[in-house]
């Protein structure tokens, strides 16, 4: 690690070097790559029992209305995101994407309506963009806080609810996408039935003075170990989700990254809200006519992974790329080699057989339908 | 007569040839192999071409040929199963078999003492 770069540390830096993390800089800040068991058996660990994540680097912001009237800020909100937040009832969160006039995707989020305000969390690359871009447009009508003193801890596996369950007995009664204050180790707790890994699981937002306790608290469970962000990435990746920055930016437009399931139908053409955020002139009209590219999975024929970069042909001898791949790696779950990439829609059918090039060879790839696991999240 | 080089190769050498492998400190900078691709029988090869590729979960690795020579044989058993490699990278996890072009090239690698040195 660059001596020289002073990295910023979250409330769990100490306690992830204390358990033999492996530290790299990530988006700025100093954070676990992995534990002494790696990546593959933490991925394996954290689809068998439970996971504990340190994703504290996260950015997590309240929109507060200024007219008291939670539906102003939803209302806010919506200028700048294609989805209904209106529409969100108390105590839900939903998937979210910041667009830009191109109808790029700037950043996802998850946003969540805490009666009186909205609660949202950003991806740490993006969240000082994101904050900004926040009061540039919304602060005639939200006051815009970045909470920087909270810890977040995601927590995924299948024993994720009984772990916390044992903490604080409520978090069983949460279904997918419930969001609800807890007291946990009578510490007040903001609590999300969500995750990124494919699995059940929870996201709690902890006041940073207490995170390691908290942390601490559920790791004595023989069930949950700490797990990295190598596992973090291959969990998501098997659950098709995508990672901003490599499967989403502002050169892909929502249809385009096949996530027309975040867009709520009363924010498409003929809704009662319908368009009004950014690029809407862009993003609207895809949805009847599709996007010139598509994000799709990609599985491997053979045994070598396709990492990201890798462009695709639509034949063995081709010359001219035809597409190229966002995300690859190895599937532990899987137990195969699993990858997503953009091709051109007319290629986007699964089955169809692509060639990507690994160090100059060509090797068969098939268009597979995402995911590659199956999710196991706790619906009600 | 075991000889390593700063690639973090280690190399067992008899009558000309050199059963070639990475080292245990290589493989627990690699984690988890999932993936060996390994040169073809009959390739000759330079010092510093790439000869293998391994693939951990995080990503590829390039393994250069240590010295000239001629691929004689490569381990099929590790392209099968690349856990091999992570479970015994100095024996059953060798990698090919190099013909040397000339013997004594072999005299300027590190011995193993030297070699664990560098690695602290």
């Amino acid at each position: 690690m660059d001596d020289t770069v002073r990295l910023n540390r979250t409330p769990l830096t100490d306690l992830n070097i204390a358990l033999g993390g492996k530290m790299v800089n990530f988006a700025g800040y100093e954070m676990p790559v992995q534990f002494a068991p790696g990546v593959m058996k933490e991925h394996l660990h954290t689809r068998a029992k439970a996971g504990l994540f340190d994703v504290s680097h996260m950015g997590q912001v309240i929109l507060r209305p200024r007219s008291g009237r939670v539906e102003d800020a939803a209302l806010a909100l919506e200028r700048l995101v294609p989805v209904d937040v209106l529409g969100l009832k108390p105590g839900r969160q939903r998937y979210g994407l910041f667009t830009d006039e191109k109808g790029g995707i700037l950043d996802d989020l998850m946003f969540a309506n805490r009666g009186d305000h909205l609660f949202l969390v950003v991806n740490a690359a993006c969240k000082a963009q994101d904050v900004a871009h926040l009061r540039a447009h919304l602060s005639d009508a939200c006051e815009i806080e970045e909470l920087t003193d909270r810890g977040l801890i995601a927590l995924q596996g299948p024993a994720a609810e009984s772990a916390l369950a044992k903490l604080a007995p409520e978090a069983a009664d949460m279904a997918f996408m419930d969001l609800r204050e807890l007291s946990i180790l009578g510490i007040s707790c903001l609590v999300s039935r969500s995750g990124y890994s494919g699995e059940d699981g929870y996201e709690i937002s902890v006041p940073g003075t207490h995170a390691e306790a908290l942390a601490k608290a559920l790791l004595e469970n023989p069930d949950v170990q700490p797990i990295g962000l190598g596992a973090r990435d291959s969990l998501r990746l098997e659950a098709g989700l995508c990672l901003y920055g490599n499967d989403i930016d502002r050169t892909t437009t929502p249809v385009a990254a096949a996530l027309e399931w975040a867009v709520q139908k009363v924010r498409r053409t003929g809704g009662a809200r319908a368009g009004g955020f950014p690029g809407a002139d862009v993003v609207l009209p895809e949805f009847e006519n599709g996007a010139p590219t598509r994000r799709v999975g990609l599985a491997p024929e053979g045994r070598a992974p396709i990492r990201g970069g890798a462009d695709l042909y639509a034949d063995e001898a081709a010359t001219t790329p035809v597409g190229h791949v966002t995300s690859g790696g190895f599937g532990p779950t899987a137990e195969a080699p699993v990858a997503m990439g953009y091709v051109p829609t007319a290629l986007a059918t699964p089955g169809t057989r692509l060639w990507a090039d690994v160090r100059g060879k060509r090797l068969p790839v098939a268009v597979a339908t995402l995911p590659f696991v199956t999710p196991r999240y706790k619906r009600s | 007569m075991l000889k390593f080089t700063e690639d973090h190769e280690w190399l067992n050498l008899a009558d000309g040839v050199a059963t070639v492998g990475i080292t245990a400190h290589a493989v627990e900078q690699l984690g988890d192999l999932v993936y060996v691709d390994l040169p073809e029988v009959g390739a000759t090869l330079a010092k510093g071409d790439a000869a293998a590729t391994v693939e951990s979960v995080k990503a590829a690795s390039d393994v250069y040929c240590p010295l000239e020579g001629e691929i004689v044989e490569v381990n099929e058993a590790i392209r099968n199963d690349p856990s091999i490699v992570n479970a015994d990278p100095q024996d059953r996890g060798w990698f090919f078999r190099l013909k040397l072009a000339r013997a004594s090239d072999a005299e300027g690698l590190m011995d193993e003492s030297a070699y664990l040195a560098s690695v602290g």
